[in-house]
This record gives C-alpha cells, sequence and structure tokens, in this order.
C-alpha cells in the first residue's frame, strides 16, 4: 500500500477535532478504495500503538481519534485550565440505565432509579450525551431518549455493543424478561 | 453528631440507593432481608431527614410505605389453604434491587473508563479557526419569539403576492415535518427564508411552520442566529446514521 495514502490520513486524523471513519475520509479521497482507506486506517492505529508515544490513534464512535494516554492527563488539565469532566453518580446511573434500555421513556428510567429524572436527563441533554429520539404513541406523548454519538466519545465507547455487558439477574424472577 | 448525617443523607440517590446502604451495612443477604430490622432503620433515616429539615422527596415515603406493607405481610400466617406456591413479598423489593444494583454497577464501570477530558485528550480546533470554516457558525440562542417574528415577517411579504385560492388542502404537520427534515438532511443547514420559498398558499406556510416548531421541540433541528442581524439558521440534527427519518416514525 502507497506509503502517501497513509500520510495523507494521518494529516486528516491530526487536524480533525473528531473521530472520522474510513467511509467518511474515503468520501475524500475518491481515488483510492475503501478497503485500502480502512486498511491504511488500520496500519496507523498499528504504528502508533508501537511507538510508545504520549497519544495513541483510538478507534472510538465508529471512527478513529488521536488520543492522549491517561497518564499525562494531570499535565493537559494543567495546561487548559479546566476542570475534567464530571459527572454525578446519578448522571452516570442514569446514562448507564438510557444506554442499555434504549430507546427507553422518562418512566421507565424513573421506575428503575426510583426517583425523579428529569433533572438529570436536562443535565445530560444539555452536555449533549444524550437525544430525543422521538415520542411515543401513548397519552401524552411522552419523550423517547437515547445515547449519542458524544456519548460513545466521551466514554471511549466503539460503539454500543462494546459497552460492558449486563450481569445476569437469573434468581428469583421468573418474569423479568432479559434483553 | 449531626453533621456525620448531612454527610451520610446527601449522598442517598433515592430510597433504592438507602435500602443498598442499609442492606450492605447489615451485612444481610439480598435474598433473605431481614424486613423488620432494614424498615425500621429505614423509617429511622426518614425521621432523621425530617430532624434535619431536608426535604423529603416522595419516593422515599412511597418505599418506606412499600417496606411497612411487606413488613405486615411477613407477620400474617402462612395462608390458610396452604398454598405453598405464594410468592415472598420481599420479591417486591428485591427484585428492583438487583435491577438497580446491576445499573449501579454498569454505572460504576462507566466512570472508571477512561473519559474524554478528564484521563484522555484528543485535539480540538481553536476557536479563530473555527470561525472561518463555514459550517461551524457562532450560534446565538433563537426564542420562540424571535421565530414567530420571523414567521411573520414571511407572512407579511408573501401575504400580497399569494392568490386567495379556495381549494381543499391537506397538509400534515406530520408529513410536512418528514418534507422539512429530508430538505434539510439533503441541502444541509438552510436559512429560515429559504425554508419557506416554495410554499405556495398560506395555509401551506402555517404547516411547515408548525412542523418547523414541532421538529425543533423534539431536537430534530436546532435553529440558532449566527449574528444578531442575520437570519436564523435551521441546522438537521442528524446521527452518523441519518437516523432522523426514523426518529420522525416514532415522533
Amino acid at each position: 500500500m502507497p506509503d502517501e495514502l497513509k500520510s495523507i490520513i494521518e494529516a486528516l486524523l491530526f487536524t480533525s477535532d473528531r473521530p472520522l471513519n474510513a467511509g467518511e475520509i474515503h468520501t475524500w479521497l475518491p481515488d483510492e478504495t475503501l478497503s485500502d482507506v480502512s486498511n491504511a486506517l488500520k496500519d496507523i492505529e498499528n504504528e502508533y500503538n508501537s511507538m510508545g508515544r504520549s497519544f495513541v490513534l483510538k478507534e472510538v464512535a465508529l471512527g478513529y481519534q488521536f488520543r492522549t494516554q491517561s497518564r499525562y492527563a494531570s499535565y493537559i488539565l494543567r495546561m487548559l485550565k479546566t476542570s475534567p469532566t464530571r459527572l454525578s453518580r446519578a448522571a452516570l446511573e442514569t446514562l448507564a440505565i438510557i444506554s442499555y434500555k434504549q430507546p427507553i421513556l422518562r418512566q421507565e428510567i424513573e421506575r428503575l432509579r426510583g426517583v425523579d429524572a428529569g433533572g438529570i436527563l436536562r443535565t445530560l441533554l444539555e452536555k449533549s450525551l444524550i437525544r430525543i429520539v422521538g415520542r411515543k404513541a401513548l397519552p401524552g406523548r411522552p419523550l423517547i431518549y437515547g445515547t449519542t454519538q458524544k456519548f460513545l466519545e466521551v466514554f471511549d465507547l466503539t460503539d454500543l455493543e462494546s459497552l460492558p455487558k449486563l450481569k445476569e439477574i437469573k434468581v428469583l424472577s421468573p418474569d423479568s424478561e432479559e434483553t | 453528631m449531626k453533621t456525620d448525617y448531612e454527610v451520610n443523607l446527601e449522598i442517598f440517590e433515592g430510597p433504592l440507593d438507602l435500602l443498598l446502604h442499609l442492606i450492605y451495612k447489615n451485612e444481610v443477604d439480598i435474598f433473605d432481608i431481614p424486613i423488620a430490622t432494614i424498615t425500621d432503620q429505614y423509617l429511622e433515616y426518614i425521621d432523621m431527614m425530617e430532624v434535619l429539615n431536608m426535604e423529603i422527596a416522595g419516593d422515599f415515603l412511597l418505599m418506606a410505605s412499600t417496606l411497612v406493607h411487606i413488613k405486615s405481610r411477613m407477620l400474617l400466617p402462612e395462608s390458610i389453604d396452604g398454598d405453598e406456591d405464594e410468592e415472598d413479598p420481599r420479591i417486591e423489593i428485591t427484585r428492583p434491587l438487583l435491577e438497580y444494583m446491576r445499573f449501579r454497577d454498569i454505572a460504576e464501570e462507566l466512570s472508571e473508563r477512561e473519559i474524554l477530558n478528564r484521563d484522555v485528550f484528543a485535539r480540538s480546533v481553536p476557536p479563530y479557526v473555527k470561525d472561518q470554516m463555514e459550517d461551524q457558525e457562532s450560534e446565538l440562542d433563537v426564542t420562540l419569539f424571535q421565530l414567530m417574528d420571523a414567521f411573520k415577517h414571511i407572512m407579511h411579504q408573501r401575504s400580497a403576492s399569494i392568490q386567495l385560492r379556495f381549494n381543499i388542502e391537506k397538509w400534515s404537520v406530520k408529513d410536512k415535518a418528514k418534507g422539512v427534515m429530508a430538505i434539510l438532511s439533503e441541502k444541509g443547514p438552510m436559512f429560515f427564508g429559504e425554508l419557506f420559498g416554495h410554499e405556495k398558499t398560506i395555509s401551506e406556510l402555517i404547516v411547515t411552520f408548525l412542523a418547523l416548531l414541532e421538529l425543533i421541540h423534539v431536537g430534530l433541528v436546532k435553529v440558532f442566529q449566527p449574528t444578531y442581524e442575520s437570519d436564523i439558521r435551521l441546522v438537521p440534527c442528524i446521527d452518523n446514521n441519518g437516523s432522523a427519518a426514523d426518529n420522525l416514525n416514532n415522533a
């Protein structure tokens, strides 16, 4: 495979502020085949991972993005003069529920956590970690929630499939269906 | 003493959380909860909250009543007809507790991941470069009133040129919303005025506007002004997989 292609893709990844996927890169490089682009991405990923640098090319949110290694976080935060991403336990629990049970109604989230979810949902919507995917054809047409692309990006997930597996509840719940 | 309680109480996210805390504290089996002990302790916490003048959410009280109810059912003698299949009344809290624990574990796992802008960092485009990129418009929030003003303006402009016709038209907001989404998905972000370029009658204008409001409401379209003077921008909120159309079907 021509090294030039790898360099071009590397340049795009270097400049981009969001994960790029093979399909997207292919639209900018129409003369190349999609599989060449995919292979180049994998090559670059392997190269950076074996280089032992402070950053690697990571597969995240169905794309690739250069990301720093976590051990340098404190220095970067010092430079950026910002506080790190922080999510409350309530927010994390709500996200956990939405990510596994989506599309999901607020009522169902509240049933699972046993508390009102209004405030947390608003915060998560503001942070673009969840989105409204529609309305259910029920009285009051309640909103249906789901997670976003940004959710995958923030939590270093390739896709929803790569979420940690739910532990089964086998015990004493003949009617609690497993999804 | 009191300060201890304050700290403790604040960390409870809800009744299930408090219940789990009590179960761990007493080191009891979740499948064999000593309901009398746990209920008493639970009620003590609620009392404490009252003493501390904390606002007790209705959720806490609902759980309290559930616990007391289970406790009373446990006190009743076995059913007279000796029905052995009768469910343990405690299942009413065991089941939601187990389910809650699952998601609490997941939340824990999520927070241990390499979180962007906490553990790992990616390149970001500096704001001055962003300004030059045409699709990265700086945003000013648009209120409903501004939208209505913009719409009034269009109605005003158009009403002179629109012929009065009396055909019966059937524009449904839902269909129009799909149409608007289709246009936005195809052409990308556009100005408010552009959207109304093709509408021929006043009723169609109105339905298009209503459809737009609905789309904004459900979050499929974002509206903002690039600058204070400019026309309102409409941006479709579509995920990479272009699921907007599907969403609308649920809508």
